[in-house]
């Protein structure tokens, strides 16, 4: 029972990974009907946002400490980032410390540009092109992105650890340890969904935006300015994305392909649970993330060896298949 | 000539030539000189041109003329190798049933994969490929390790039970691969004033397939089962509707793309016989697309011209380092050529990745006929006033 347990509860950092990603790619897909393949480098941006935040708070300025010398007597050089000079060694370290969690105050402006700024560029030219263009040109926006971060950031991965206060493991139940992040992880990606149904339920904003997306044309008669409610969205989803990308530093250390690695697994989620389907894209990322971590024991590996590197692939083909709208899709969407 | 129409026979015509010629083409600039490092003439690249050209000719009769997105066609090309370096340990050194057997073997893979796939159309088959092809490329690194060696890769060995032929040479090495004799890795360096210009047996192999490979695809192109294939793309509803399934012309399509991914990756495991699983990831199929697309999809040449210039790109633009690009600004003054240098690096040597995506982005935005479409307009803007009526009557790529 336990062992079960355990298993659901590693599948869930991955399945919220997977999740947020899939619900900005569905909003996309829902709202602006555009296929965006640059959303895994999106989500790769979200974690540089926390790397350059923990640099930035890592600058420092370099003293001569008397009372320290070296063997030979001479004075030693230390460092001093700029934060502990200024708030205090004590609050600076703090500050420090836990740059990957306020690097979400950070990303979201940011990631909100950049997703601006890539629809009214980009994508707003694409809506009337075929599937395979969008596919085609975000896949190419994908590569420059991933390269523009490789040359600022190097092409190893790097370290953005958790704050300390969140870096242990904790019981979770009796007798079940598990780190402390990937229950912060768990915890801040069913914050972030809710947030986004919250805001498209309950809003007036989102209630327009849910009406266009179920007919666009009617709401654009309406009056309503819908494109810019779209290209707003088009923003939030890319938000999404980057706050997924944020907190998942310290799980996995952020690296210029991360992007690609997650993309493919969260458009075959998408699918999975059904294009277009928010609830859809959310069930299917535990769904799948949870699968995964059944799928890794040693156990299934001894039973079907590879098992746990194939077995989303083989839902996905399975699924595709026999349900083509996936779990919750409607019916008739890009068949 | 071979039953081409005049146009399809001088275009034809003209790609024999480039490709026997190519020793001679891509060494433009005297060993010596400073402009030597831009010469793409030797041997691994002029291969690399060719193998690359073929798989993006069989892609393109998939994409170009059915519309099917595949992101999955790497794995075709991984398949032909492995099987390609199975035939080399096993049978004989020579490469013809290599190739053969690697693409029967490509061509059934593709018939299982693509049997399935082309149940769904548009986003959801580029879905399923890309889970096939992430699935085959899974398998070959870890549970197929006695068939692909895992992630050291299928190699040859000096143990290996060769039947027709030995297992290692008199002097105890490996036997190289070889046409009846004629060996793969043998070339002849022919020194013409300051030029040297280099002759391989290997390359000449390569080029007389992608030879024999583009005339096939002109006639796939020109026959009424390319002209159906171009009818699938434009409109399958209406394909529907007049009481035809498409659906055996684009297996056929599907599987005849995958034998050319097989022979190209036969031929390139017959050039290195050795193979890894990374020719099968999906980042290998976007690359592929990318050499299409770039080129020109749904044209004959363009594709070849695509796999030849990202090729060369990522042979040649990688080695452009920052002392090259100092020798090349040093005519202006300090400040501005430091300025220029630090302009310029970020696409240039390791990063030429950032030019291709740029560069591949522009084609998607601007040009989506490819760099055929791209002559074709500057052409058209040469000939001046007859643009205007030519417009209505230009050869447009099947859409």
């Amino acid at each position: 029972m336990d062992a079960i347990l355990l298993q659901i509860l590693n599948g869930l950092d991955k399945g919220s990974a997977y999740a947020l990603i899939a619900l900005g790619l569905t909003l996309i897909f829902g709202t602006l009907g555009v296929v965006n393949f640059a959303h895994g480098a999106l989500f790769m941006i979200g974690a540089f946002c926390a790397v350059t935040l923990q640099r930035l708070f890592g600058l420092s300025f370099e003293t001569i400490d008397e009372t320290q010398t070296d063997f030979l007597g001479n004075p030693l050089k230390v460092k001093t980032p700029y934060v502990e000079a200024w708030f205090g060694p004590d609050f600076g370290a703090t500050i420090i410390d836990w740059s990957v969690p306020l690097a979400i105050l950070f990303a979201i402006p940011v990631m909100l540009v950049i997703g601006y700024v890539m629809e009214r560029g980009l994508i707003k030219h694409f809506y009337k092109r075929p599937h395979a263009d969008q596919i085609l040109v975000t896949f190419g926006l994908a590569i420059v992105l991933q390269e523009v971060i490789k040359y600022y950031y190097g092409a190893n991965p790097i370290q953005t650890p958790a704050p300390d206060a969140l870096s242990g493991v904790m019981q979770v139940l009796p007798g079940v340890v598990y780190p402390v992040w990937r229950v912060v992880y768990f915890c801040f990606a069913v914050l972030v969904i809710g947030g986004v149904f919250a805001f498209l339920q309950f809003t007036t904003f989102g209630m327009v935006v849910r009406a266009g997306m179920a007919d666009r044309e009617t709401v654009g008669l309406l009056g309503i300015d819908i494109d810019k409610r779209f290209t707003l969205m088009f923003g939030l989803a890319a938000a999404v994305a980057g706050l997924a990308g944020v907190m998942y530093g310290p799980i996995n250390a952020p690296n210029y392909h991360m992007g690609m690695d997650f993309l493919v697994l969260s458009f075959v989620v998408v699918v999975v649970g059904g294009m277009g389907s928010l609830p859809g894209a959310v069930l299917a990322g535990f769904l799948l993330g949870i699968l995964e971590s059944f799928a890794s024991t040693t156990w299934a590996t001894t039973t079907i060896p590879g098992i746990n590197q194939i077995i989303i692939y083989l839902v996905a083909i399975i699924i595709l298949l026999t349900r083509p709208r996936g779990l919750m899709g409607r019916k008739g969407v890009m068949e | 000539m071979f039953g081409l129409e005049k146009k399809d026979s001088l275009l034809l015509l003209i790609v024999a030539i480039l490709t026997m010629c190519a020793p001679f083409i891509l060494n433009p600039f005297p060993t010596d000189s400073g402009l030597a490092q831009f010469n793409a003439g030797y041997p691994d690249l002029m291969q690399r041109f060719v193998i690359f050209g073929i798989f993006a000719i069989g892609f393109n009769i998939l994409f170009g003329l059915t519309g099917y997105l595949s992101f999955g066609h790497a794995a075709f090309l991984g398949v032909g190798s492995y099987s390609a370096v199975w035939m080399f340990k096993l049978l004989s050194m020579n490469i013809i049933p290599a190739i053969v057997l690697s693409v029967i073997i490509a061509g059934l893979f593709a018939l299982v994969i693509g049997y399935v796939s082309l149940r769904r159309t548009g986003i959801y088959f580029s879905i399923l490929t890309l889970a096939f092809a992430q699935m085959s490329f899974a398998l070959a690194y870890s549970v197929l390790t006695p068939i692909t060696n895992g992630e050291t890769g299928l190699q040859l060995t000096l143990s290996d039970p060769r039947v027709l032929g030995v297992s290692a040479t008199e002097d105890g090495s490996i036997p190289v691969t070889n046409l009846f004799g004629a060996e793969m890795r043998s070339a002849m360096d022919v020194a013409m004033g300051p030029w040297t210009f280099t002759f391989s047996v290997g390359y000449y192999v390569c080029a007389v397939a992608m030879l024999l490979a583009f005339y096939l695809s002109i006639r796939i192109f020109r026959s009424p089962f390319g002209m159906m294939l171009r009818a699938i793309k434009s409109n399958q509803t209406r394909m529907n509707y007049t009481g035809l399934n498409p659906r055996p012309y684009t297996l056929a399509a599907f599987v005849i793309s995958g034998m050319y991914a097989g022979l190209a990756g036969g031929l390139m495991a017959a050039m290195d016989p050795l193979a890894g699983a990374e020719r099968m990831q999906w980042t290998a199929s976007g690359e592929v697309v990318l050499m299409t697309i770039l080129g020109g999809a749904g044209t004959l040449i363009g594709p070849v011209l695509g796999a030849g210039l990202i090729k060369y790109f990522e042979n040649i633009f990688s080695k452009i380092n920052d002392n090259v690009l100092h020798g090349w600004f040093a005519f202006m003054p300090d400040g501005i050529e430091d300025f220029m240098v630090t302009l310029v690096h970020p696409f240039v040597g390791k990063g030429w990745h950032l030019t291709l995506g740029i560069m591949f982005m522009l084609v998607v935005i601007f040009l989506p006929g490819g760099l055929v479409e791209g002559g074709q307009r500057i052409g058209r803007m040469i000939r001046g006033r007859k643009a205007r009526d030519a417009k209505s009557t230009a050869t447009k790529p099947a859409e």
